[in-house]
């Protein structure tokens, strides 16, 4: 993964609440076996009609979106399933970071994997940015800070060893396969 | 009994300190052991190609179990003996399971084998989920086994791999939330209704960062099929986990499951889970109280599970919400199932009924919709898919298939079905289904479709009925 300390890009919005994770990816893309790809599946039946012509009143689809990489969303982003496809569709759609009031606890610990960005953010912070769709906005990973339309910064918690792992493009499992004896320890005492 | 020289513990606190490997600190996440590791094909071929580019082999297979639900077909084999697969992706998915299986030495429960079914399903009736394990799954629903005292809980691809090879998962302690239930069911209110109850009350988002311990006297009331139902939606709460003290209804529904212990060492292992419910006087981080003694059958109208009313009730007004977001997320709701705000929900127009999945999937659930069906003729395009091919043959036994079969319903294969639309059974654009899953987000039943979540008897009242109704009205004098 390569490490990541500092996001800028304009923002687009969807400002509904409860984005989940079937509208994030559609099941009918999660029969594939590798990661590749999933991002022409990503809000598939929001950006597409049956046909499969774009929706043009939706904003992926206008031309202000094009190239954003920061998603900021309504309440509760990525409730539902531990579909892992989900980041894997944001990001291979171009998303490095997603904002919100609220991010599901399984998306969460699945898009920290993907080095997409879940930022929590409270209500006021947020609300100034959903009010400026296209803001030019300056996410820093280091400081744990995202600029804001009236020239402001806001902070984000963020979980220390996702941080660390992010900021240092390294991934989880090499940590645990580094505990094979204390695992070990811990299956002979059980 | 709680030894008196510690502090008080919740259920959830006693499982997870009994499998802490290395305690957390502000730098590093607990390491967390994992007992039973069970995997399906639809979130597992990643990390076995993980796995492969690594040169890791999966480091305990006695404690990884796997079987195909998702894309699995749900009509018979052909005659030629080949399955009827929906399309070459679907079949793909199951090849590559099966072949990792092989490769890998994990034990694959799959087609073909008589003990294949939703995982969620199939967990228990191996036996192999027990109380005060920990239990994960690449699949959110896997918060089902917390009815049996175990801290189950969804995880994602990566970490299916970090399980696979390390056996552990790297955790912050989520927060405990109860959930207390007073009173008692009324006849004809199901663990469906309750869960879609306090789901309302609580909303998608309530229990986010939360595991849910339900408590209370109509908890201790409900089965293993109940209780089953209840924990399969707790991440519909935003609760990665939901949990219920074992107790002798958990050990009778467990003793003599093939994975159990037997003999000397199942009276050892009862004995020891018996100290697992939470202590008296210990401390949950929140409490939600809940009086389910007026409950009725519920259903939901809306795109989300918090979106559910009494089946009697009337479809909210986006007019009468005060916040301008849940106001601007009910009329977009409204829209897309295209009701009308302030009309009753009894009567709405029904096209489809599923009955089935890891929330309503089971031999209790088929004898619910049975009861309804009994002697009388779908209306409406009906599916019942049994939770696994042990569901399917506990109920072919008691004659529930005939039941469905005269009235007009398809008796399918076992498999996650219309739950989630993978396999081919789906919803055509604009139709309205009740069925007895667990999520009715846009599309999730096939793109266009739209779901109403109630209960197996619910669902069978509306496929009576060609339209919703109220199952109770029904099954008097049954």
């Amino acid at each position: 993964m390569e490490p990541i300390r500092v996001i800028e890009s304009r923002t687009v919005v969807i400002p509904r609440e409860n984005i989940d994770t079937d509208q994030i990816i559609p099941g009918r893309f999660l029969k594939v076996t590798d990661k590749k790809g999933l991002g022409k599946g990503a809000f598939s039946d929001w950006r597409y009609d049956a046909d499969g012509k774009p929706r043009p009143d939706f904003i992926l689809n206008k031309p202000e979106a094009q190239g954003c990489t920061v998603l900021v969303a309504g309440d509760n982003f990525g409730c539902g399933s531990s579909r892992e496809h989900a980041p894997w569709a944001l990001t291979d759609y171009g998303f490095r970071a997603v904002i919100s009031t609220r991010i599901a606890d399984i998306f969460r610990n699945n898009a920290l994997k993907n080095g997409l960005l879940p930022i929590v953010l409270e209500p006021a912070a947020h609300a100034k940015l959903v009010a400026a769709p296209g803001f030019q906005i300056r996410i820093d990973l280091e400081s744990q800070t995202v600029t804001l339309p009236d020239g402001g910064t806001a902070k984000f918690p963020i979980e220390s060893f996702s941080r660390y792992c992010l900021m240092n493009g390294v991934d989880e499992l090499g940590f645990l396969l580094s505990q094979a004896d204390a695992i070990a320890a811990f299956e002979s005492r059980v | 009994m709680a030894d008196s020289t510690k502090q008080p513990r919740t259920l959830f606190e006693k499982v997870w300190d009994a499998h802490v490997v290395k305690a957390e600190t502000p730098d590093t996440p607990a390491i967390l052991y994992v007992d039973l590791h069970l995997m399906h094909e639809v979130t597992s071929p990643q990390a076995f190609s993980m796995l492969r580019e690594r040169g890791l082999k999966v480091r305990r297979l006695d404690r990884t179990l796997a079987t195909t639900d998702h894309s699995t077909p749900t009509l018979p084999r052909l005659p030629d003996g080949r399955y009827p697969w929906f399309d070459a992706q679907n079949e793909a998915q199951v090849a590559q399971i099966e072949k990792n299986a092989k490769e890998f030495g994990v034990e694959l429960h799959g087609l073909g084998d008589p003990q294949q079914g939703v995982v969620h399903v199939f967990g228990p009736e191996m036996g192999a989920t027990q109380p005060g394990m920990t239990v994960v799954c690449g699949d959110s629903h896997t918060a089902t086994h917390g009815a049996f005292g175990a801290l189950a809980f969804g995880i994602g691809t990566s970490e299916v791999g970090h399980v696979l090879a390390t056996q552990c998962l790297l955790q912050r302690k989520p927060k405990s939330l109860a959930i207390r239930v007073d009173g008692q069911l009324q006849p004809g209110v199901t663990a469906k209704d309750l869960i879609l109850a306090i789901i309302a009350q609580i909303g998608v988002g309530g229990g986010t960062g939360h595991v849910m311990e339900f408590i209370g006297p109509a908890v201790r009331a409900l089965t293993m099929e109940g209780r089953m139902t209840l924990c399969n939606m707790a991440i519909e709460g935003g609760a990665r986990a939901g949990l219920i003290a074992p107790d002798d209804t958990t050990f009778q529904w467990l003793a003599g499951k093939p994975r159990v212990p037997k003999g000397a060492a199942w009276d050892a292992a009862v004995a020891k889970w018996r100290q697992l419910p939470t202590d008296d006087g210990a401390k949950f981080d929140r409490e939600v109280r809940i009086d389910v003694s007026k409950l009725e059958p519920m259903i939901t109208f809306g795109t989300n599970p918090s979106q559910g009313i009494p089946v009697t009730g009337i479809v909210p007004d986006p007019v009468g919400e005060k916040d301008p977001a849940a106001r601007a997320t009910l009329e977009s709701a409204l829209k897309y199932m295209a009701l009308a705000p302030g009309k009753p929900i009894l009567g709405q127009k029904v096209d489809v009924v599923f009955v089935g999945s890891c929330t309503n999937g089971r031999i209790e659930d088929l004898r619910e919709a049975a009861k309804v069906m009994k002697g009388r003729k779908v209306k409406t395009r009906t599916l019942v898919v049994a939770g696994s091919h042990a569901v399917k043959k506990a109920a072919e036994a008691e004659g529930l298939d005939a039941v469905f079969r005269e009235a007009g319903a398809e008796w399918r294969e076992p498999g996650c079905s219309m739950c989630l639309a993978m396999n081919g059974d789906m919803l055509q654009p604009g139709q309205y289904c009740v069925s007895t899953s667990n999520r009715n987000f846009e599309g999730r039943q096939g793109p266009g479709g739209r779901t109403l979540l109630a209960s197996p008897a619910t669902a069978a009242a509306a496929a009576v009925s060609g339209a919703v109704a109220d199952p109770r009205r029904l099954t008097e004098g049954k």
